[in-house]
């Protein structure tokens, strides 16, 4: 089970906070920062994965992140997740980002955080891994964006 | 309308959007929380307008302040609104809000039922997929058990996008609503084979979920998923599936056995690193699971071994991390194999990365022995002197005390090197675990009776050092061992060089900058000090001594008096008191010495800390029972509602305290005294030996204290560990060399020296004796403190609620309710349709579909039932035990029967006797000759109520005289050419959930039969009985060795906590057979079958309280019918007593009404007709699956007939 998908920039401010357990929205903010301090530390040629101790869970949980540019891809899993399976699948969003924003850049998850979470759902659901297949992912988001776009017309 | 609309779009372009709301804030970086105070005011406003899509937007902007930290759940009612607006795009964003902010506590989250409902089934796929992804962040128990049927359905959904959410969100519905996982899950399993790979994964992963909590429930889908893992290529399945086998290999050997070539193929061939590793660790999970015995693995261990130190030496880091984790595991196995790569160990030691090191760590706690302990500890040292940043310094220091402490320290040759450690990691700045250090200083000097010489002198050393004083203030973290320091300095004052040195240094005034606790440990062991220098100096005949020790007390120890510490200052100015006083009298000259002493008297003995909570329940004592019964309004009231007959009411008169009292009473005190022996707190009557120790030898081990002056941050006065290094390698080998000296002097004399009663040596560690006659003094339990661990289980664990049997068939009362749909209503105003949580009935209209799917359900069932008992042939390489044949009814054993029937009936009357005695019923029919005789001179004695039901039986009895060779109700339970194993399962009404099985062994071979274990998987409705102490899957052992041709009875009782169904219970005899050939370990797998019909109890019933029994109209009524029946009806009858223990109440011509209790006490009455070649029985129980099992089972006794 993924027990959280954060996503932040060099800086620690949020772009997306996905949680698939309740914590209120103070501890929620609490976790990201924590995690942020955890990851900034870090080399970027030093292993993706940490220990997640007193963040959520406990011992069972690990963060696995990764650190593309400008953002920090961090996902809270337990243990029945394959580590290396993790980042595949963190890879498999942000290319799905990439090919719906093309050339995915901050900007675009700072002004499109609603898009980023309808992506998120067709990858992860309710903290399982829905979907892998890259091309089944975009698909579905394609479909939805025209049935929008159909609903939008129709208001005209 | 139009205008409205108009009005509305124009309203629209005013409002920010999105994107100007991250604009603005972004914009307003200085105020950035009065702007958004103001953006949400704003949104407040557009909330309240009637346009949906203004709604919308306002919704939107909030969850993306929900993301900042801003709490939206004030808006949930805004949320459920757009949650049900009808276009894709603005459900879509109430969906994601209310996933982002709803959470069980939401109370309008409840209002949400209908909508959801609504969605699920609405044409549009994206609807649904939308609705799904939402429910899936906020499921609720409600919610789950109210949509549990609907999206059931949508698992067989025709669009796969639609499948795979609806499959995977049935995981969170199990959590929320475990009762829906049994009705679910043939669904779910049949989703494993779905044609599409998306749905077939999320399958998978839903029952990787369930598994991994519940592993032995999903045991029967191994061939399945074996199936899959060699037909799949999707690696993200496969990984999914070769975990699941790694968490069910440990319940099922065989398994294992049948994994390994598979997945070393997949080793091999596999080009993916994550299935690679998670191969591995699937593999050295099967090798743990067969860890004996299995000499053809080690190719597979050297396998593994071989390919983790490829991960560990990859430039990866990812990868040597994953490498080190999985090495962690194969170390608790096979030490050996990782010991071989030590060196690729410590060399992780020194990686840049932190994760990395740690877990090399891990490693290094399994891969210590006696040998290399000194030495890993040495390296560690120097890691901690290099360390930067505390958190990995604190982590090393809890590994080196973790290593060198395990299995009761096990490991360490000399504890003078041991306590040197632990003085040199006192020297560490700003650590946390000063009270770790601490905590085994206690231990070591408590438990270690030998090095109490020593250690009082570093700790005396300690407390002298001005160093740890001096930090108290700004790293609170250290100080703490001075708590221990004081303590063994006070408590072993006697090994004390200079005493009077250490009683100053105590007294200091510095010392009163030190937290309150430690003070006040200082306080009372400057007593203890001051105790035993007196008594020297009195001893010796110093009186002036003597009193200057006084003065200086009655000196310092103000200072603690004025100490803002309670516990300080009252134990101070106590303290002071009591020295003031001694003063007076040593100023007239009294010898004190002996009194103050004797303040400290005794010896405190390690108590183990959870010795408290095993000290077993003195038998008879209920600490649940009221003391005093609790007033109870009205007497009247029925305790039991169930109990309708006279009998039952008095069955259950008080007896036992009476009985018991006075043995009772002894007992206890006996307990108490046993308990008050074995507690350090109480003081003993008689003073024990005090401080008496055997003898200390070592003593020229002792190194000359060395003042190393150079290095300025050396504690003086504390010897460097390192020496103890170098003296232990001198140390063994000069014990080595006389060693083979002594070995070639008297090799008879088999006293190599085992001296260590806790170790448990390796063969190389054999050799190295500890350099001190170490006695580790063990902790102390209660007497029979009972072992079980179940205090590390978490009550609270929700995935408990999961550990369902999934092999049950599904019962009518476990279908999922199905709610009316009432969707029509305005959704506009939700409060309308507030779904009622009750359970519903059924809707006619789908009541039709509903039977479909039950004979649906159905045939999986079967299917899988079949499968799962396939399961074993499938694992086994063995052919699979012959089933065991069911007994074969014969007219003998109708007889039988009756006779017992008779014997029951007679029996009504002698209740009142027999009514505690707890004898089995059931064993009546062995002694059926003599329960003959006495049943007949009983009836003549029958109370005029019963008339009929007695003159029935005797009559019935009559006729049918010719009778072969009594028939039992042992039923074959399983044999093979060694032994014959057969079975009777009897209820008894003592215990109302449990059922005591009598097990006949029978040796047929030529060989003796010896060390008989029957090994039982238990399921989560019946348990065996183990004795204390054993585990779930330890067998147990049967109490006797079988000579040839010689048969037994072994009994093992059974906790059932559901009756109502019947119950398999699969099971293994292992024994060894040996004769003069030589000793063979052999197998005969049984499986017990607990019809319903044995949680019965043959108890007559009176005809007057059968009938006040059917009018109380609670009882559910159920009937079946057989056809094709010659037997007479009293056979018949006689039948249904002697099979499923039931008495006959009255008889009519061919009609009787029929009664029989169970365990739990469910009444079941029958009514049993006779028509012309048939026989319909009407039953009546107070429930309904137990009455409609019964009769199931009943059919199949009389279509035998």
């Amino acid at each position: 089970m993924i027990q959280a998908i954060l996503v932040f920039n060099n800086h620690g401010k949020p772009r997306l906070v996905r949680f698939y357990q309740r914590f209120p929205e103070e501890i929620q903010q609490q976790i990201v920062r924590e995690t942020f301090h955890l990851v900034l530390k870090r080399d970027d040629n030093i292993c993706n994965f940490l220990e997640g101790g007193s963040l959520i869970g406990g011992s069972d949980y690990k963060l696995i992140y990764r650190h593309y540019a400008t953002l920090y891809f961090v996902f809270c899993v337990d243990s029945s997740e394959s580590e290396l399976g993790i980042l595949d699948l963190i890879q498999v969003f942000v290319e799905t980002l990439d090919k719906c924003f093309e050339n995915v850049c901050e900007l675009d998850l700072i002004f499109h955080m609603d898009k980023v979470h309808y992506i998120l759902q067709e990858v992860v659901m309710g903290g399982m891994v829905l979907e892998t297949n890259m091309n089944e992912i975009v698909a579905q988001i394609e479909a939805q964006n025209r049935l929008e776009k159909s609903e939008d017309q129709v208001l005209g | 309308m139009a205008l409205k609309m108009v009005k509305g779009s124009i309203d629209r372009m005013f409002d920010k959007n999105l994107q100007d709301l991250v604009r603005g804030i972004r914009n307003h970086k200085e105020d950035e929380a009065k702007y958004i105070s103001q953006c949400i005011d704003e949104i407040k406003q557009e909330l309240k307008q009637d346009n949906i899509a203004v709604k919308a937007n306002a919704v939107c902007k909030l969850t993306y302040l929900q993301m900042l930290g801003y709490d939206i759940s004030w808006a949930a009612f805004n949320i459920i609104e757009v949650m049900s607006a009808s276009k894709f795009t603005f459900k879509r964003i109430g969906y994601l809000a209310a996933s982002q902010s709803f959470h069980e506590g939401t109370d309008v989250i409840m209002l949400t039922t209908n909508q959801i409902r609504k969605d699920l089934s609405s044409p549009s796929q994206y609807d649904t997929g939308v609705a799904l992804t939402g429910l899936s962040c906020f499921v609720t128990p409600d919610l789950a058990r109210d949509l549990a049927n609907d999206i059931m359905t949508l698992m067989s959904h025709t669009k796969p996008y639609i499948r795979k959410k609806a499959v995977l969100i049935m995981y969170k519905v199990f959590l929320k609503y475990p009762e829906s996982l049994r009705p679910a899950f043939p669904r779910l399993k049949e989703k494993l084979e779905d044609p599409d790979p998306g749905v077939q994964s999320a399958a998978v992963n839903v029952i990787c979920e369930l598994a991994r909590r519940n592993p032995k429930n999903y045991l029967s889908l191994a061939p399945l998923f074996f199936k899959l893992m060699t037909s799949s290529t999707n690696n993200w399945v496969l990984i999914k599936i070769i975990k699941l086998f790694g968490a069910l290999t440990p319940l099922e050997p065989r398994l294992g056995k049948k994994l390994i070539e598979p997945l070393t193929n997949l080793i091999h061939s596999t080009s993916a690193m994550s299935l690679l590793y998670e191969c591995v660790n699937t593999v050295i999970a099967v090798l743990i699971s067969l860890s004996s015995g299995m000499p053809n693995h080690s190719a597979s261990i050297q396998l593994c071994v071989q390919k983790l130190r490829i991960l560990i030496e990859d430039s990866d880091q990812n990868l040597k991390y994953l490498g080190l984790l999985a090495m962690s595991k194969i170390l608790k196995t096979h030490p050996k194999s990782v010991q071989s790569h030590k060196d690729l160990i410590l060399q992780c030691l020194d990686d840049k990365d932190e994760s990395i090191r740690l877990r090399a760590l891990d490693l290094l706690y399994g891969m210590v022995s006696k040998k290399n302990l000194m030495e890993i500890v040495k390296k560690l040292m120097t890691h901690v002197d290099k360390a930067e940043g505390t958190t990995y310094r604190d982590e090393l220091l809890t590994k080196i005390i973790d290593i060198c402490s395990q299995s009761n320290y096990q490991y360490i040759t000399n504890f003078e090197w041991y306590i040197s450690i632990l003085v040199e990691l006192t020297r560490l700045e700003g650590t946390r675990h000063g009270h770790l250090i601490a905590a085994q200083m206690l231990d070591v000097a408590i438990r270690v009776k030998a090095i109490r010489k020593f250690a009082v002198s570093q700790m005396s050393a300690l407390l002298d050092s001005a160093h740890l004083l001096a930090s108290s203030t700004q790293r609170n973290g250290i100080c703490e061992v001075l708590y221990a320091a004081a303590w063994i300095c006070g408590e072993f004052s006697e090994h004390l060089q200079e005493p009077h040195h250490t009683l100053e240094a105590m007294l200091r005034p510095r010392v009163t900058t030190l937290p309150g606790h430690i003070q006040a440990v200082y306080v009372q062991n400057v007593v203890k000090l001051y105790a035993s220098i007196l008594q020297q100096k009195e001893q010796a005949g110093e009186a002036e001594g003597a009193q200057a020790v006084t003065q200086l007390m009655v000196d310092r120890l103000p200072q603690f008096v004025q100490s803002a510490d309670l516990e300080v200052q009252e134990r101070a100015s106590c303290i002071l008191q009591l020295v003031k006083h001694i003063q007076k009298l040593q100023a007239k000259d009294v010898p004190v010495a002996e009194e103050v002493s004797a303040l400290f008297a005794g010896e405190l003995n390690p108590v183990a800390p959870k010795a408290q909570k095993k000290v077993p329940v003195p038998e008879g004592l209920d600490l649940d029972a009221w003391i005093n019964e609790p007033l109870s309004d009205s007497e009247s009231e029925d305790e039991r509602p169930r109990a309708v007959f006279h009998e039952e009411e008095q069955r259950r008169p008080k007896h036992r305290p009476s009985e018991a009292d006075e043995e009772e009473l002894a007992r206890r005190r006996e307990a108490r005294k046993q308990e008050q022996a074995n507690n350090p707190f109480y003081i003993k009557s008689s003073p024990s030996p005090q401080k008496r120790y055997q003898d200390t030898p070592g003593v020229e081990h002792i190194p000359v204290v060395q003042i190393d002056l150079s290095v300025p941050l050396k504690v003086p006065g504390l010897p460097m560990s390192d020496q103890y290094v170098k003296l232990e390698e001198e140390r063994r080998h000069r014990q080595k060399l006389e060693k083979d000296k002594r070995r070639k002097k008297r090799k008879e004399k088999e006293k190599k020296g085992k001296r260590r009663h806790s170790s448990l040596p390796t063969e190389s560690d054999e050799d190295i004796a500890p350099a001190q006659q170490v006695d580790i003094v063990t902790e102390e339990m209660p007497e029979n403190a009972l072992p079980s661990d179940e205090d590390d289980k978490d009550p609270n664990d929700p995935y408990r609620a999961l550990d369902i049997d999934l092999d049950k068939p599904l019962a009518d009362s476990e279908k999922l309710p199905i709610q009316k749909h009432r969707n029509t209503e305005t959704s506009k105003s939700p409060e309308k349709d507030v779904p009622m949580v009750e359970k519903k009935s059924k809707k006619p209209k789908k009541k039709e579909k509903k039977h479909k799917e039950k004979e649906r359900d159905k045939e999986k069932r079967k299917e899988k039932e079949k499968k799962a008992e396939d399961l074993d042939f499938w694992l086994s390489t063995t052919p699979p035990p012959a089933p065991a044949p069911a007994p074969v009814p014969s007219t003998d054993e109708c007889e039988d029967a009756k006779t017992e029937a008779q014997g029951e009936e007679d029996d009504a009357e002698g209740q009142d006797q027999d009514k505690k005695s707890p004898k089995p019923k059931k064993k009546k029919h062995r002694k059926e000759k003599e329960e003959r005789t006495k049943g007949k001179k009983k009836s003549k004695k029958q109370p005029p109520g019963s008339e009929e039901a007695a003159g029935e039986p005797v009559q019935n009895g009559a006729p049918e005289e010719e009778q072969l060779p009594p028939e039992s109700s042992y039923s074959l339970l399983a044999e093979n050419s060694y032994v014959k194993m057969t079975c009777d399962i009897r209820g008894s009404l003592q215990e109302d959930s449990q059922v005591t099985v009598a097990i006949v062994l029978e040796n047929r071979s030529s060989s003796i039969l010896k060390g008989m274990e029957l090994s039982v998987l238990d399921s989560l409705n019946a348990r065996m009985a183990r004795p204390q102490g054993s585990s779930v899957h330890d067998g147990v052992p049967v109490p006797f060795q079988l000579p040839p041709g010689v048969s037994n009875e072994a009994q093992y009782v059974f906790t059932i906590q559901s009756i109502v169904m019947a119950q398999k219970l699969k099971g293994t005899l292992s024994f060894i057979a040996k004769n003069d050939e030589g000793a063979t370990h052999e197998k005969l797998d049984f499986r017990l079958h607990f019809s319903c019909s044995s949680y019965l109890i043959t108890t007559p019933c009176y005809s007057d309280a059968f009938a006040k029994l059917l009018e109380s109209g609670d009882l559910s009524m159920s009937s079946v019918k057989v056809d094709g029946i010659r037997m007479s009806f009293q056979n018949l009858l006689a039948k249904i007593c002697f099979h499923h223990h039931f008495s006959v109440v009255e008889r009519v011509d061919s009609c009787a009404s029929m009664y029989s209790r169970s365990i739990q006490g469910h009444h079941v009455c029958l009514l049993v007709k006779k028509g012309e070649n048939s026989v319909s029985v009407d039953g009546k129980c107070s429930d309904s699956t137990l009455l409609s099992n019964l009769l199931e089972e009943m059919k199949a006794t009389l279509a035998k007939c």
